[in-house]
């Protein structure tokens, strides 16, 4: 085993994998990589299984010290990074010599930066995962965000990693999008027609009390046709619930499993992944599109998440 | 039984129309069904008081299909026969630092804090549901003498424990969390715990009793 000792943990880092999905009428709702795509890249690139457990950082990077050395890749937002003080390119894989320092900023454009270690980050399992979740404190590194003077275990590969570079027009068709594909949400009709119209044609900002469980946006108010209650029921992934004040809340990775807010849409599958790199006072805007398509969609981008060599340059 | 997307990846199928046992009997039924016959493309089932949400793989099958598979889950699934409910009795110290809401919700009611405390025992509750956080169960029905609504404002945080109520509803808390529920009390109990089997005290099903205990009960109860 070797280690990597956490210096300063940024704002929020976190270990993940792609989460636990399953439990559901157990209460637990799946956590995992708020960006499974870059998670699962950055994994590809090392030779790692694409569930592989890495740090997930927010907003902030961070330092870290390797000091029995590893190879790693970054993943998802450019942080900034350097190793040793000298600028660390992104989505490819580099040897770090033992007593080597990593060290990342500001988030440059996006949300979240994926540290991903050849081998993975080796944590106690729960359900099946390596995920943390922090609401419940279950999973991932003693259930919480890591603090300064953290050790995690990483069980490195004897062998030397070939140096992968990915494919810049697959880099380029799994970017991360500021204007969300939705589907109808089972509440859509609920819903006034001039909310509708606002909904697919105003813009909305990422406020600033956003976090994995859910993305609180404001914009413009979205009414119901008219007042009605309604009975709590299990919620999806990506939801667009209207709270009674109108603004909407995107659930995310950590939702809570099911609620009695209505929902006017829901994000595609295939761009779940842009919503973990919208940043705080980011604008989105939702664009509607068939079951259908939605559908075609997430196939093609699971095609090419497991299409091998195709994915690299 | 209705269907309605809930998003690409995801089917609400709608058993019932209100909140009550014969909507959480059907729902219980299917889940039950589902969980001893799992189909290959179902990846999670979350019930609720008269719906479930199928979470499915999109590569596999269509909302269609879905719907069609399903509908033929539900024949064989009204016919299952359940087992009696498990018993689940969880001891509760009332008021205090333990239930900060009781006294406002007698004084909702026009009753004494002794009162809530009677109703809140008077009977036992089904586990409708799971949801909110790692085992916490929404229990009802309580008696309409102690129906509250939930606070305006929720709490930033929650004592690990604690009792709430929140319209026909009780539930306990199993972690530390923001919640909105008002607060008429505490358990000792871990309601949630890795490594432990079952995980979760209370689960989908469960009849539910509190019983009432004192805060010396409650400092001496054995850490778990």
């Amino acid at each position: 085993m070797s280690s990597l000792l956490v210096e300063n943990p940024g704002w929020l880092t976190t270990v993940q994998d792609l989460g636990r999905p399953g439990f559901g009428a157990l209460g637990v709702s799946p956590s995992g990589a708020a960006d499974p795509v870059a998670l699962q890249i950055g994994n590809l690139l090392l030779g790692n299984a694409p569930n592989a457990a890495a740090l997930e950082m927010t907003l902030v990077g961070g330092r870290y010290l390797f000091p029995e050395g590893g190879v790693i890749t970054l993943a998802g937002a450019d942080f900034g990074a350097t190793l040793n003080g000298q600028p660390l390119e992104m989505w490819i894989p580099h040897a770090v010599r033992p007593g080597e320092m990593l060290e990342l900023g500001l988030t440059r454009a996006g949300a979240r930066c994926y540290l991903c270690i050849a081998g993975g980050i080796q944590v106690e399992q729960f359900l099946g995962s390596s995920s943390t979740h922090l609401l419940s404190g279950l999973g991932g590194f003693a259930g919480r965000a890591l603090r300064k003077g953290d050790v995690l275990q990483f069980a490195a590969p004897e062998q030397m990693i070939r140096r992968k570079r990915i494919s810049p027009k697959v880099l380029e068709a799994l970017k991360p999008r500021k204007c969300l594909r939705v589907t109808r949400g089972p509440q859509a009709d609920w819903f006034s027609e001039s909310a509708t119209h606002d909904f697919f044609s105003a813009a909305f900002r990422v406020s600033e009390d956003s976090d994995r469980l859910g993305l609180r946006l404001k914009g413009t108010s979205l009414a119901l046709e008219s007042p009605r209650e309604m009975i709590s029921e299990g919620v999806s992934l990506g939801a667009v619930q209207v709270t009674p004040s109108g603004q909407p809340i995107i659930l995310f990775v950590e939702q809570q499993t099911a609620g009695g807010y209505p929902k006017i849409a829901n994000v595609i599958g295939a761009d779940l992944h842009s919503i973990g790199q919208l940043r705080p006072r980011d604008e989105v805007t939702f664009t509607q599109v068939s079951l259908d398509e939605a559908r075609a969609l997430w196939i093609a981008q699971q095609q090419l998440l497991n299409s091998g060599g195709a994915l690299f340059a | 039984m209705e269907f309605r997307a809930a998003s690409d990846q995801a089917m609400l199928v709608y058993l019932g129309e209100e909140i009550g046992l014969e909507s959480h009997r059907r729902v219980f039924q299917l889940l039950r069904l589902l969980h001893e016959e799992p189909p290959a493309w179902v990846l999670n089932l979350q019930p609720a008081y008269s719906s479930l949400l199928v979470t499915f793989d999109p590569c596999a099958v269509d909302h269609q299909e879905v719907e069609v598979a399903l509908r033929r889950y539900e024949e064989r699934a009204e016919k299952l026969v359940l087992p009696q409910p498990r018993v689940v009795e969880i001891p509760v110290c009332y008021g205090d630092e333990f239930g900060p809401d009781l006294e406002e919700v007698a004084a909702a009611h026009n009753i004494s804090p002794s009162r809530v405390i009677e109703l809140h025992l008077s009977r036992s509750y089904r586990a409708y549901f799971l949801g909110f956080a790692p085992g916490f169960a929404y229990l009802g029905d309580l008696v309409a003498e102690i129906a509250t609504p939930r606070l305006t404002s929720p709490r930033q945080k929650v004592a690990a424990g604690s009792v709430g109520i929140a319209g026909t509803q009780t539930a306990v808390y199993p972690f530390s969390t923001p919640g909105g529920w008002r607060l008429i009390g505490r358990t000792p109990l871990a309601m949630f715990r890795k490594g432990r089997e079952p995980m979760g005290l209370i689960v989908v099903g469960d009849e539910v009793r509190f019983r009432a205990i004192t805060r010396e009960e409650f400092a001496a109860w054995p850490l778990q």
